[in-house]
């Protein structure tokens, strides 16, 4: 059985934290944040060239270093201690995996060598203005004409770090079904990219318009979704992890505060209504990081069914794990945790953010009621 | 997910596996899943079950082979459970000595105690229950008053005990769980008269088969009368039947309420899975799915139950490998607690109108009785008040609550 951690993976941990404090500490966050890239390109090339962040799960025949998933929920789940900015998630947890579940290893030379050299920036344009993540949410089309090869017509929105990504893996409707197409966005004709200024800053979003632009089918045409679906289960996955972390950083605020605030002639964390509260987050968070974890141990060595479920229940509860620990942070805090100065409202929006970044979990539950049976 | 513990272990599962479907018949088959922590039902019967067992070897699996047990280790333990619980045996009645004291023993206990003590243990010759609750003395235990003394001219009464005099003890103890049935007892008393709180106790072996100690059944909510109150008046023990040292009760009952419950977890958690199966089932049955507030909570039901079961398991990793298990193995008796307790409130729900008329003598079916029993989940072994204390003040180190 390895439920639990390896030594490696403990050191592994310690490294992209102590990398992380100096690089996504809150004065990085903010400044990120307040900018509507939101990419700060030397942390980046850092990531890969110092750490091999962005490759650690990519298979060595692409170019990375063909680590487990439980070793990148490690990273997620500091990346998300940390909050980290920038493309790490779409490149990572959205991009990385639709090609490696596509069905066309041509892509995936031409593409996940990048990516894993920190070269790529990349993400996954499939929801549109209905924000379903589902197949049924897929409006925008793709056709052929003998001439000019694809084309791609159609508006995708709230895409994590479209506006910067130099690769767009595109979900679109073909005469034939769910197709998955590649644009490469340097001079690429007919396309339109807005940042969207959003609630939680420090993860970006963009519109993309796409006007009879070219692109590269991805695999046979029409039968991308049960790959896409797979991608999604991932990076619920991945961002359940990254849920754990946040919550677990808001936690750590919390309890710290408890320690030296005094009210009344004693620590506000000597009152039970405060230390209970602080015990019931800690409770919320390692139940959380069950249903985190146990996404990452299905996705190593789990079927395809498996991996649905335990994916569906990790968005389900972490978002809202996440969102319950990061309330009570500010509630912890009292008027300072309020303000814009304290870092306490960055991890709830964030949570709020990730609680609808890949469906909400009232999506979940359905998803997971479906696959159960229920 | 069938878990799989690697090749070592598999020949070791597969002799349980069989030795279980060779055993498990006739009456016994037909009391799967009978019992409970502090569920007495159907005791004869599951005593006779526990003996069965304990002739196939198959009780301290994990004790060392000197005093009865198999000498194996934490996973073969651990796959014993497993596959017990797998097939819905009965909830062992010996359950107390086997999990509490027989772990405290081999931790604490003298030589000659372990010879004593353990042997018939294994071999459900002797019954046990833990004396620690007083009236005045339950999530505050350290203030308990029962007081024992040593009176050094006597001669031991105590089988084993040759000399050194006997302990004279007098008090009260409450909420003894299955105590009608125990031969012995495990007591923490007050040895030094002057202390207070957790110095001067000491904790004592105490045989129940004598004049000074008087057994009285309480009846539960449940209509069951498993659990006891406790008269010692000068009851007496053996000078030797103090566990650790005399005035170090505090600490041995601290070792016992700790003692690592990873092979316990995982059982109690596969019924938790199967009462949330049957959940679903009869949600079915009753068309509930479509009701879009009942389908959610059946679903939130189905989520606890996963994430104990992997709270569980990451705890017997890291036991199992050799580490100190993380946070989790704190707060998963406060989660599996409270959620037990929704899951039955939904169970009890969706059966309707039906499943509030209760048999002849108030008899309970089985999900009446476990929603019943499972209000007591948050109050035995810590309430979940005293386990967010614990949780706040020693994993999350928050500053302590003012204590007179
Ligand atoms: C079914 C069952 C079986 C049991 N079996 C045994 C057994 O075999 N042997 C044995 O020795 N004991 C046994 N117990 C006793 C059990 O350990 C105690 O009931 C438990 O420790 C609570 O103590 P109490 O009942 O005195 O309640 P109290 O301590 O009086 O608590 C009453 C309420 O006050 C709360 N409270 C108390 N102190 C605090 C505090 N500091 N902060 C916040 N809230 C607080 C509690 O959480 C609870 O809600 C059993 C109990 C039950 C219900």
């Amino acid at each position: 059985m390895d439920l639990t951690f390896s030594e490696e993976q403990d050191e592994l941990r310690k490294v992209v934290r102590s990398f992380l404090a100096r690089h996504s500490d809150e004065a990085n966050v903010r400044r990120l944040a307040a900018d509507l890239q939101g990419h700060d390109p030397v942390v980046w090339r850092r990531m890969a060239g110092e750490l091999g962040l962005q490759g650690l799960a990519v298979p060595e025949e692409y170019g990375g270093s063909g680590f487990g998933y439980v070793d990148l929920g490690i990273v997620f789940e500091e990346a998300g201690r940390a909050l980290l900015g920038g493309p790490y998630f779409a490149t990572v947890a959205l991009a990385a995996e639709a090609l490696l579940r596509c069905a066309d290893e041509q892509a995936r030379h031409d593409f996940l060598p990048g990516i894993a050299s920190g070269g790529t920036v990349a993400t996954l344009a499939l929801t549109e203005e209905g924000g379903r993540w589902d197949e049924q949410g897929i409006g925008l089309t793709a056709a052929y004409d003998e001439t000019g090869g694809w084309r791609l017509n159609g508006v995708k929105t709230y895409v994590p770090d479209g506006h910067l990504a130099d690769l767009l893996l595109v979900a679109a409707r073909t005469p034939s079904g769910t197709s998955l197409l590649a644009v490469e966005t340097a001079d690429a004709p007919g396309l339109a990219r807005t940042p969207l200024p959003t609630l939680d800053q420090t993860r970006k979003q963009a519109r993309v318009e796409f006007t009879d632009t070219p692109a590269r089918l991805l695999g046979p045409e029409g039968t991308a979704w049960p790959a896409l679906e797979r991608t999604l289960a991932t990076a619920a996955v991945l961002l359940a992890a990254e849920q754990v972390g946040g919550a677990a950083a808001a936690l750590d605020a919390a309890v710290e505060y408890a320690k030296i605030r005094e009210q009344y002639g004693r620590p506000i964390g000597s009152f039970q209504g405060i230390k209970h509260k602080c015990a019931d987050m800690l409770m919320e968070i390692e139940s959380a990081r069950s249903a985190a974890y146990g996404g990452l141990w299905a996705l190593d060595a789990g079927g395809d069914t498996e991996i649905a479920i335990a994916a569906a229940l990790a968005q389900a509860f972490c978002s809202e794990a996440f969102t319950k620990v990061a309330a009570d942070n500010i509630q912890v805090h009292g008027g300072i945790g309020f303000t814009w100065e304290h870092p306490a409202h960055l991890y709830f929006k964030r949570a709020k953010s990730s609680e609808v970044l890949l469906g909400t979990p009232s999506y979940h539950r359905e998803l997971l009621a479906t696959r159960l049976g229920i | 997910m069938e878990l799989d513990f690697g090749p070592d272990v598999r020949d070791f599962r597969d002799e349980v596996r069989d030795w279980l479907a060779d055993h498990l018949v006739g009456e016994f088959a037909e009391h799967r899943g009978v019992g409970g922590p502090t569920d007495g039902a159907a005791w004869e019967v599951r005593l006779a079950w526990d003996r069965e067992l304990s002739a196939g070897g198959w009780l301290g699996v994990g004790w060392p082979r000197e005093y009865g047990g198999r000498g194996l280790g934490l996973l073969e333990e651990i796959v014993f459970e497993y596959e017990y619980a797998r097939v819905n045996a009965p909830y062992r009645a010996t359950v107390n000595a086997l999990d509490l004291l027989g772990p405290m023993l081999l931790r604490m206990g003298s030589e000659a105690q372990k010879k004593r003590f353990l042997p018939p243990i294994l071999a459900v010759e002797e019954l046990w229950g833990q004396g620690f609750s007083e009236p005045g003395a339950g999530s505050d235990l350290a203030s308990v008053r029962t007081r024992a003394e040593l009176d050094d001219g006597g001669t031991s009464r105590s089988s084993g005990a040759e000399s050194g005099g006997e302990w004279v003890v007098n008090g009260q103890k409450v909420w003894t769980s299955f105590g009608v049935h125990a031969d012995w007892l495990y007591v923490l008393t007050r040895t030094d008269p002057r202390s207070a709180r957790h110095k001067g106790l000491s904790l004592l072996l105490v045989p129940t088969d004598q004049p000074g100690v008087e057994i009285r059944p309480i009846r539960n909510l449940a209509g069951q009368d498993e659990f006891a109150e406790v008269f010692l008046s000068d009851a007496r023990t053996g000078a030797d039947m103090v566990v650790g040292e005399v005035g170090q009760g505090w600490r041995t009952a601290m070792a016992t309420l700790g003692i690592e419950r990873g092979t316990t977890l995982l059982p109690q958690q596969l019924t938790f899975e199967r009462e949330a199966e049957a959940l679903i089932d009869l949600a079915r049955e009753r068309g509930a799915l479509d009701d879009p507030m009942l389908r959610r909570r059946i679903v939130d039901a189905w989520i606890s139950v996963r994430i104990m079961r992997t709270t569980n398991l990451r705890t017997i990793a890291e036991l199992t490998a050799g580490r100190t298990p993380g946070a989790q193995a704190t707060t998963a008796k406060l989660y599996a607690s409270t959620r037990h307790q929704q899951l039955g409130r939904l169970a009890t729900e969706l059966a309707g109108p039906a499943g509030q008329i209760v048999g002849e003598g108030y008899a309970l079916d089985r999900r009446q009785r476990s929603f019943l029993l499972s209000l007591a989940e948050t109050i035995y072994g810590g309430s979940s008040e005293i386990q967010r204390n614990i949780i706040g003040e020693q994993v999350l180190g928050l500053p302590k609550e003012p204590r007179p």
